[in-house]
């Protein structure tokens, strides 16, 4: 349609505009890519932040590439499956079985990474699985540093799920005579402060195998202080799912909110200015009323003694919204239209007062309508964010307003981990900031007065 | 001309800045009007006789582009003067504007008697209530009632509200009174009350005016002169009675032949086409495309040149 | 189109044809209520108070008058916008009061409506085509290739040519002249028999007013329409209608043949008026014109007996202040409400 291309050409003469629209799209894309690549429900799932999903994450790690700022280089984590054998990397797995003449196998399990931090890691743990059930496999662990020492670390028998925490592993604290990692990556030249060797080090893991349908796999997770794109939270979760579904979910509240509201209105407004009498007076002072009422509150108290469900919050927020203040405007509009002589035409061919509220009133309102939708949905946004900050937030959906309170909770910003609040506090502000950049703009363009010559 | 010309305009030229071209409102437009004298600027919509006002009383809105020519006012070229002088010597002082609609434009929350008193203390200095006497005084010419000074416009009808319009215009008694539309929205005995006034105006204060509107039968009521004007530029201008009787230029010819008489039988005719836009204006004579006289001259512009006692733009004359 | 057939019309109308009226009004009273602060009573105001006349198919009638004399309203109420307070709309010997809303809904589709405002008149969201097919949807023709014939031919009939261009244009893409064009387009295309104009020209141009208005002429003639023509600018109503009412403070003051009324009008306010018409003339710089003093009264507190008699310089004491005057009828076909004719 012709109108909507003038209009849109008018709008690209605003440079907010256009930097309003590109985030805007980043954030739409983001969203798509999101839904896509982790399902809605495995999101859910995850963000449960259950041991079994999350334990090969570190707790509270900063984002990895803050290592960059900073002189001091931090160990990042990672982890190695036996089960997948990973080469050509800094980090790598092999597995290698032996079978001898009688029948067993030696497993070697190699693990080998290159160290180049100048801290130590929290922790090195290994899970070991094994389906052999009856005979208990007996675990061979050893390690070799850069400058060619070998330790022996342990053996031990493993049951179908074996951990072993190197870092509670008194026997080798014993043995290194300091805390067991500090004893593994500690340069011997380095005695009173100790500091890393780098170099590369390896762990080899070995068992024998005397049934043929026995198997052994074994996960190395070392636990730096660094992990990832976004860092991770005190439930070991990563935080760049919850950042990423963060964002569909934010707009689409906002979208919604402001799209329910917004449309209600306006067909309230344009019925009670219809038909006038005692629709128009009725709905005036529930109007009234219902601006008098404590919007945020309520939603506190539905949040508090009734279900923190993000769809009633949703529904609850657009109920208590569709008899805004902005009746008001919509009704002066009306006012001004219904008297026109078009309006008159049509009645005088029969046209049905629904027809015409529908199809000629509403129209003429919708121009000036699409800029305060636009401005309307941050203010949506940030009203989710601000009851998930409070506690009110429903606490299975993974939300920026949910990490915001997980970490004002768990104390971030005393124990310094700023990432944990900022991030989420930056994306709810160039969100924010984009909506509004674009709604200014089409107000400039819909609104004929705010428009320069 | 045996009495003293008031007004001389010569090659006034209006043009507006728009996002889609320049708009040549007033292009080259040249007249003159002599003391207790009216003249009619008779056009259709979008010919610029509305920018015509404007371009006269300087009241130029933020997109004006080039702005030229010579208003001699009392022989004194009111567009040398600066923004500030002319605002207080010429403006409302010399000659003043009741402008389109003005019975819509009074101010609703003053009294009407307030509204009228205002010129005179911002233009002439007076105290408040000489300024009331002098809005009395006005209420007479323009026959509305004394008690209607403490009333709000919205409890006049409209014919009141356009004589109340009319007195604002004529309190600081300027030689020279321009009206944009005055009665294009009246009844048809409100507009003969009004042209009795201005008649009567014309003949007790002796002031000139300056009708500009569409409507050529109500026109003759005042008109001592006709300008026709088509396209931004006046294209015939003489006495009444000679225009009456028979115009000479193709326009103002088709233009007669299009009003309906009350009296006497005519066969009506009517013009095919619509103006030109003023942005982007043909070369050569503007009403050549409509014209039914058009011949291969018409594609240079014409002249303006004497003919029967008036002057009219167009190469069937010259 | 040239003025003889004018005349043919003419002298119909001053011997009407015996079949019945197409339209007829009968004692039409229609009041609006005043309320105070939304509750009380506070009186009426008496819009059309007692009018009465007969519409024949084909014939154009003018309905002349000054603003607050009641015209828009019986206009209205012509249209079925506005119900009557007392008296009958009957349309083809059907009362409208009797009509349900089948019937309210077939009556609409047989009226026609053209408004003053071209451009207030069209929506300015939807192009012509969409305009066009409004008031087909709404009266039912569901066919969609009817739809599309009937909105060629009524763009025909406009003479607005070439028909697809304009379709896809929008209200502010047209001229006032073609704004107009697409209103009557819209008041035609359900076929209806009458057609109501409320000062279809006055907002256009001087030299589009003629084209207009033989339009009309010529629809009206070619499908033997009855119009209604509201008008304030007397000097049009010779050209295009056979009758003329005079109507003043809610009351028609005088119904007569055009040529009859224009040449010898009987009723003072009727005189008034066409003394306060102008023609081009040169003279008339030179004149002043006889207006009647004051205004037309409030429709709230009409004066009582005839309503023109404070203003009147033809005034009986005791008579034209106290009765209310009938119709009386002096030459054929011309009626006057004026006690100077009994």
């Amino acid at each position: 349609m012709k109108q909507i291309k003038r209009s849109f050409r008018e709008l690209l003469r605003y440079p907010s505009a256009i930097i309003g629209m590109v985030m805007i799209l980043m954030a739409v894309l983001l969203s798509l890519y999101t839904m896509i690549t982790i399902p809605y429900n495995e999101a859910i799932r995850l963000w449960r932040g259950s041991e079994d999903d999350w334990y090969k994450y570190p707790k509270q790690a900063v984002p990895a590439w803050t290592n960059t700022f900073s002189k001091k280089k931090q160990p990042i984590s990672f982890f190695l499956n036996s089960a997948e054998p990973k080469t050509n990397s800094s980090v790598m797995v092999t597995k290698e079985i032996e079978t001898r003449q009688d029948g067993t196998r030696k497993v070697t399990i190699t693990y080998t990474f290159d160290y180049q931090y100048d801290d130590f890691p929290q922790d090195i743990i290994l899970y070991t699985y094994t389906n052999d059930a009856s005979k208990k496999p007996l675990v061979g662990v050893t390690w070799l540093t850069p400058d060619g020492r070998k330790i022996n670390m342990a053996s031990y028998s493993v049951s179908q799920r074996g951990v072993y925490r190197i870092s509670q592993d008194e026997k080798l604290s014993r043995i290194l005579r300091t805390k067991p990692i500090e004893g593994l990556f500690a340069d011997p030249a380095s005695k009173d402060t100790p500091i890393p060797l780098k170099g590369t080090y390896q762990m080899i893991v070995t068992t024998n195998l005397y049934e043929s349908s026995a198997g052994l796999d074994a996960e190395f997770v070392l636990h730096g202080t660094l992990y990832g794109l976004a860092g991770t939270d005190f439930k070991r979760r990563d935080l760049t799912i919850g950042l990423m579904w963060g964002m569909p979910i934010a707009l689409a509240f906002g979208l919604l909110a402001a799209l329910g509201t917004t449309i209600t209105t306006l067909v309230i407004a344009a019925i009670g200015t219809w038909y006038g009498g005692w629709v128009d007076d009725l709905i005036q002072r529930i109007t009234e009323i219902n601006s008098v009422l404590p919007f945020f509150p309520i939603l506190i108290m539905i949040g508090t003694f009734y279900s923190r469900s993000i769809w009633l919050i949703l529904g609850a927020t657009i109920l208590l919204n569709i008899f805004g203040l902005s009746i008001k405007n919509f009704r002066a509009i009306f006012m001004q239209i219904k008297e026109a002589p078009y309006i008159e035409a049509a009645r005088s061919y029969g046209a049905s007062d629904l027809r015409i509220i529908i199809r000629y009133l509403t129209p003429r309102v919708i121009p000036m309508l699409i800029p305060q939708l636009v401005t309307l949905v941050p203010g949506y946004v940030f009203l989710e964010a601000g009851l998930a900050v409070l506690g009110l937030g429903d606490p299975f959906v993974p939300t920026w307003g949910k990490i915001i309170n997980d970490a004002r909770t768990s104390g971030a910003l005393f124990e310094g981990l700023y990432y944990w609040i900022l991030e989420p506090a930056a994306l709810l502000m160039v969100t924010g900031l984009a909506f509004a950049l674009l709604g200014f703009a089409l107000d400039r363009v819909f609104n004929p007065r705010l428009r320069e010559m | 001309m045996a009495e003293k010309i008031l007004l001389d305009v010569k090659d006034l030229v209006l043009y507006f800045q728009t996002t889609n071209g320049t708009v040549q409102a007033v292009d080259g437009v040249d007249f003159s009007l002599d003391y207790h004298k009216a003249v009619v600027i008779l056009g259709e919509s979008g010919c610029g006789k509305s920018s015509l006002a404007k371009a006269l009383l300087r009241l130029l809105p933020r997109n004006a582009g080039k702005y030229s020519g010579q208003i001699y006012l009392q022989d004194v070229d009111t567009m040398t003067l600066n923004d500030d002088d002319y605002r207080r010597n010429v403006r409302w002082v010399g000659m003043s504007l009741v402008p389109q609609a003005a019975m819509n434009a009074l101010n609703p929350v003053f009294t009407v008697g307030h509204q009228v008193a205002e010129p005179s203390m911002v233009h002439l200095g007076l105290k408040k209530d000489q300024a009331l006497e002098q809005a009395r005084k006005m209420f007479q010419h323009v026959g509305v009632p004394n008690d209607f000074l403490n009333r709000y416009p919205f409890e006049l009808s409209g014919g009141m509200r356009q004589r109340v319009a009319l007195a604002m215009a004529l309190v600081t008694s300027p030689s020279l009174v321009v009206l944009d539309e005055p009665t294009s929205a009246l009844d048809v005995l409100t507009q003969a009350n009004i042209f009795n006034v201005l008649k009567r105006i014309k003949s007790e204060l002796g002031t000139s005016f300056i009708l500009i509107t569409h409507d050529i039968a109500t026109s003759s009521e005042l008109a001592d002169y006709v300008a026709v004007m088509y396209a931004g530029q006046i294209v015939e201008v003489g006495d009444s009675f000679r225009f009456f009787a028979g115009p000479l230029h193709p326009y103002s010819k088709k233009l007669m032949a299009s009003v309906p008489t009350l009296r006497g039988k005519k066969e009506l005719e009517f013009i095919t086409g619509q103006p030109p836009s003023l942005i982007g204006l043909p070369q050569g004579c503007r009403f050549a495309a409509r014209c039914p006289s058009r011949f291969e001259k018409c594609e240079k512009d014409p002249p303006t040149v004497a003919k029967d006692g008036r002057r009219v733009k167009c190469w069937l004359y010259s | 189109m040239s003025v003889d057939t004018n005349m043919m019309s003419k002298e119909m109308a001053q011997n009407p044809a015996q079949d019945s009226a197409l339209l007829s009004i009968q004692n039409l009273q229609v009041w609006f209520e005043l309320r105070r602060f939304g509750f009380g009573h506070a009186g009426y105001v008496r819009a059309v108070d007692g009018v009465s006349f007969d519409l024949h198919a084909g014939e154009a009638i003018a309905v002349v008058g000054e603003s607050g004399c009641g015209k828009s309203s019986l206009m209205k109420t012509i249209l079925a916008l506005y119900k009557p307070t007392k008296g009958d709309v009957v349309f083809n010997n059907k009362k409208h009061s009797e009509l349900d809303r089948q019937g309210i809904r077939w009556y609409r589709s047989q009226v026609g409506y053209v408004q003053q405002d071209p451009y207030g008149a069209l929506a300015p969201f939807m192009n012509v085509h969409q305009i066009l097919e409004e008031p087909l949807v709404i009266g039912g023709i569901k066919n969609r290739d009817e739809r599309e014939r009937r909105i060629r031919k009524a763009m025909e009939e406009v003479k607005m040519h070439p028909v697809e261009d304009f379709l896809e244009k929008f209200p502010h893409m047209l001229s006032g002249g073609q704004q107009q064009r697409v209103v009557i387009a819209r008041a035609m295309i359900m076929e209806p028999k009458l057609l109501v104009a409320d000062e279809p020209v006055s907002m256009l141009d001087a030299s589009v007013r003629v084209e207009i208005l033989k339009l009309l002429r010529g629809l009206q003639e070619k499908h033997n329409l009855s119009v209604i023509y509201i008008t304030h600018d007397l000097s049009t109503v010779s050209y295009f209608s056979e009758r003329i009412f005079v109507m003043y403070a809610g009351r028609l003051v005088e119904k007569a043949p055009v040529d009859s009324l224009l040449q010898n009008p009987l009723h003072p306010y009727t005189h008034a008026l066409l003394e306060g018409t102008s023609d081009p003339d040169a003279n008339n710089a030179l004149t002043f014109k006889e207006v009647p003093p004051g205004e037309p009264p409030s429709l709230v507190n009409p004066p009582a007996g005839c309503r023109y008699h404070p203003r009147c310089p033809r005034i009986m004491k005791g008579l034209c202040d106290v009765e209310t005057p009938p119709e009386f009828e002096s030459d054929a076909g011309h009626l006057t409400a004026c006690w100077l004719y009994k």
